[in-house]
């Protein structure tokens, strides 16, 4: 009987093992992503606020100019578990203004103020230009999907706001992609305006040399076919690229990817502090009435009639 | 096992009230007194576990229907609206979405307890039958509120999925045309799946009526399979049962919790946060993990049989892998009811529960090599499980003797507080 | 077959302790899940943030009044003449029905003279729903019934405004509100 609690332990956690486990992209193969430490790990992690704000930066001053953030409004910076939450204003705001609310934050409003938001139609019928109000998302730097393909040599740059929950060990891969741009081994031809990754899903089986195929255009007996995949995203960063306000904080790709990848892991999931915190409660509480409902019921069960 | 009404009405609003709609009644005949076996194990408290899921789906789900928007260009956003901007919205969001898993989770354990205990055996045919049709009214939802984030996996889902009609012979396209609404899955698709998915859990719960009166006619089946004789073999449901399932169903509202706040995204696919693209096609495409079997079993015909086409015979496995549960009560030709007491079968059984979980494994694996005979093997064992094994095991096993009755099978037991927690 | 049993005095047992003790912990954390079923239906994070709106008055005759939307509320700009200003600001409080000036603008509970109703003497802007049961009144629009007040007049029920839009006859029981509102220049105003 014992041996069939373990089975059914068994089913359930092969059919969890099953449904996570990651999907084979059609073609070669891709480099595991490298396995980072993160502020956010475990069920008691939290962003870590100075990353997030450093990762805006680098977002704002490079991401920024490609991809979009659609889902993302300046309001959200200032919220709670936010890059720019403030519990308490700063000296020298007046003291009708509460700053924790991110409508009102003032770093928040100065950050919206510096972006210029389509509005309209005004009484003429015409749109216009103003400055962003907290309420306003993330502009996008195209005016639509086409414009930002015929921009990036036809490939789309994937909005940022969901992107580290739409990857597999999102904010790993992030910054493994971030960091892992190399020169393309021998064998293969990378196009101009195409950049090699072995992080990077693809078939780079596609690009070996003329001189690596059979005649029917299959790679010969021990050719190795490298991992990983072109993209068209040229390296966006390099070594001082940015300037740091925190001369602490060293301004490397390295560290850079990491600050990236933090806000966008925020961007994907700006909840995650509050879910985390509820979620340590909840649990307590149900163990807890685990442990007296279970009590309850040997207390009842040892009056049965056996 | 009718038993006689025990409830009697106290005060005069409840003799007023007995006397018009004696509701009261029916509740204290069904869950208070109503005579239970005393030796039921841990693997009967999920049927608790399903109700409470099942009531949890319905009001978070009815929570989410009040911001979700159920178009095209507007679905994605609105989940994210959910999850940003809506008070608890990511907590209702997760709920629902982790526990639909749950909710497949215990329905498995649930069935295979059924199979194993021969809970499916006369006089229980039509709660078997009533099961099998709320397991079916959950895939159909199931699958429908899988579309509605309006993702990559929900589109490619959707149009994968319901393609599977078009292997019907003749009228195939005219039936996807007509799920369709369209000559591909768009606005109005997503809009009728919509309105189904919020009807169909409604039906589900009227068979849950159903399958709960069915259970109460010849009451509960029991580990031994013997049925109770007298007095002596039950307990009142409450409070011996109420308080075993509600301790069953908080221990299992902590699994779903672990999912639910630390984990919420584990049962997902990271390609449904990317929006809907009919001009690209995920790398690979599996369902969501409680369907995995199924899919297994489907894409492992992949050879033509006669004049039925690979694509064709996919589908009818596939179908006829659900169809064949609705026969299992004459298809097991057993007098004995319990597997308990039946050596050989416990044998096949398990290999049927491999047989299942190796299914699963195989529908999140590409369809290539090992990976497809691995599956024919295991759908091959699936079917010969309930067609062939079953029917023959009945008349071949000579099973162990049964208890008596089950005051004796408990009795013999010789530290009965230890054996029950331990289970069976 | 009792799950609880009393000593002989009736006082509850240990043993009924602790059953009592998994109601109620049951009983608080199905009161604890009802919270977020309830919150949830409170205005989101998305419409507390859209409150501001501008609007160029440059085109409003004199004499004219128009309509602009503002959090989903008409919302009443009218261009005063100087008569119409001087009949609003002479108007006793005693005859008022309400003399609370409810103008989001300044504290509560200032007096509803004119002067607390305004920025400017000439602009009398006020959200357009009439305080009895939130019907848009009539006046903004050229040919509308003015009322006997010559500011609005309600037509569901019948509620009479004056110039500084405050309730002088019919059932409505408040002045028609002032919404936060600021002059950005002299033409454009930022409502909320």
């Amino acid at each position: 009987m014992e041996r069939m609690k373990i089975r059914c332990t068994l089913i359930i956690a092969a059919l969890v093992f099953a449904s996570s486990a990651p999907a084979i992209a059609a073609g070669g193969k891709t480099t595991p992503a490298i396995h980072n430490h993160w502020h956010f790990d475990g069920p008691f992690g939290t962003y870590d606020k100075d990353a997030l704000q450093r990762g805006y930066q680098v977002y704002k001053t490079i991401c920024a100019s490609c991809h979009s953030m659609k889902q993302v409004s300046f309001r959200n910076l200032g919220q709670k578990g936010g890059p720019f939450y403030l519990a308490e204003c700063p000296a020298g705001v007046p003291e009708s203004v509460d700053c924790s609310n991110s409508n009102e934050n003032p770093i928040v409003k100065a950050i919206a103020g510096e972006y210029q938001v389509e509005d309209g139609p005004d009484d003429t019928g015409d749109m216009f230009m103003r400055a962003g109000l907290p309420s306003d998302r993330f502009p996008n730097p195209f005016a639509n999907d086409e414009q930002s393909r015929f921009a990036n040599n036809g490939a789309f740059p994937p909005d940022l706001s969901l992107i580290v929950k739409a990857r597999h060990h999102g904010p790993d891969y992030i910054y493994s992609l971030l960091t892992g741009f190399e020169d393309e081994p021998a064998t293969v031809t990378v196009a101009p305006g195409q950049y090699y990754n072995p992080y990077f899903t693809g078939d780079m089986s596609q690009l070996l040399k003329p001189e690596f195929l059979n005649e029917e255009g299959h790679p010969l007996h021990g050719v190795e076919i490298p991992p990983g995949g072109v993209l068209a995203m040229a390296p966006p960063l390099f070594d001082g690229i940015i300037d740091y306000a925190d001369e602490a904080t060293p301004e490397t790709v390295e560290q850079y990817a990491r600050d990236v990848s933090e806000f966008l892991t925020w961007a994907s999931e700006p909840k995650m502090e509050a879910r985390k915190k509820l979620g340590i409660m909840s649990l307590a509480y149900l163990l807890i009435l685990t442990g007296i409902l279970y009590w309850s019921y040997k207390e009842i069960w040892s009056k049965a009639d056996h | 096992m009718s038993h006689e009404s025990t409830y009697r009405p106290g005060s005069f609003v409840e003799r007023w009230l007995d006397k018009r709609l004696p509701l009261v009644r029916l509740a204290h005949d069904s869950f208070v007194d109503f005579p239970t076996p005393k030796n039921l194990n841990y693997w009967w408290t999920f049927g608790g576990i399903l109700s409470i899921f099942l009531v949890i789906q319905i009001i978070t789900g009815v929570v989410l229907a009040m911001h979700y928007t159920p178009h095209v260009t507007m679905a994605f956003d609105s989940v994210e609206h959910i999850m940003r901007d809506v008070n608890y919205g990511w907590l209702m969001r997760y709920m629902h979405s982790n526990g639909a898993s749950m909710f497949f989770i215990a329905v498995y354990v649930h069935m295979f307890r059924g199979l194993y205990y021969g809970s499916y055996k006369e006089p229980r045919e039509m709660l078997w039958i009533l099961g099998v049709v709320i397991f079916v009214l959950m895939m159909a939802t199931a699958f429908m509120g899988y579309v509605l984030p309006w993702g990559q996996m929900s589109f490619w889902g959707a149009t994968v999925i319901t393609n599977l009609f078009s292997a019907v012979p003749v009228i195939g396209d005219s039936i996807v045309q007509l799920l369709w609404g369209g000559p591909s899955v768009d606005n109005p698709t997503l809009n009728r799946f919509y309105s189904l998915h919020y009807l169909l859990p409604f039906a589900i719960f009227g068979v849950v009526i159903l399958h709960i009166w069915a259970l109460h006619i010849p009451g509960n089946n029991n580990p031994t399979g013997v049925e109770v004789k007298t007095k002596k073999d039950t307990l009142p449901f409450h409070p011996y049962y109420t308080v075993k399932d509600g301790f069953a169903i908080v221990a299992f509202l902590v699994l779903f919790a672990a999912f639910v706040f630390f984990n919420p995204d584990a049962l997902g696919h990271p390609d449904n946060y990317k929006e809907a693209n009919p001009l690209s096609t995920p790398a690979h495409i599996v369902p969501e993990w409680y369907f995995l079997p199924f899919y297994a079993m489907l894409r492992a015909i992949t050879f033509d049989f006669f004049f039925i086409s690979s694509k064709l015979g996919g589908v009818i496995v596939m179908f006829s892998s659900i169809i064949v549960l609705f026969f299992l009560p004459w298809l097991d030709t057993s007098k004995v009811r319990s597997m308990r007491y039946r050596p050989v079968s416990q044998l096949w059984f398990l290999i049927f529960v491999v047989a299942s979980v190796a299914l699963g494994y195989l529908g999140g694996k590409p369809a290539e090599g090992t990976y497809v005979v691995l599956a024919q093997i295991a759908t091959a064992y699936y079917f010969a499980f309930f067609l062939i094994i079953l029917p023959l095991l009945g008349l071949l096993e000579k099973p162990k003797p049964l208890p008596k009755s089950i005051s004796e099978s408990v009795l013999k037991k010789p530290d009965l507080s230890s054996a029950n927690a331990a289970s069976e | 077959m009792n799950a609880t049993t009393e000593t002989k005095d009736g006082e509850p047992t240990r043993r009924d302790f602790i059953h009592l003790l998994a109601s109620s912990a049951v009983a608080v954390g199905a009161a604890g899940a009802v919270w977020p079923l309830v919150a949830q239906m409170n205005p989101d994070a998305s419409v507390l943030a859209l409150s501001t709106k501008e609007v160029d008055i440059s085109a409003i005759a004199v004499g004219q009044a128009i309509k602009v939307i503002w959090q989903g509320k008409p919302v009443f700009i009218r261009h005063r003449t100087p008569e119409e200003v001087v009949e609003a600001e002479k108007t006793p409080l005693s005859a008022l029905k309400d003399d609370e000036a409810r103008n989001a603008n300044i504290g509560d509970k200032a007096a509803a003279d004119d002067s607390n109703r305004r920025l400017k003497p000439e602009w009398m802007i006020v959200v357009g729903v009439c305080t009895h049961l939130g019907c848009v009144p009539l006046g903004t629009d050229r040919g509308e019934s003015r009322g006997d007040f010559n500011g609005w007049f309600c037509p569901c029920h019948g509620s009479h405004y004056d110039l500084a839009g405050r309730i002088r006859k019919g059932p409505a029981p408040e002045n028609l509100k002032v919404p936060p509102y600021a002059f950005v220049t002299d033409t454009v105003i930022k409502i909320g």
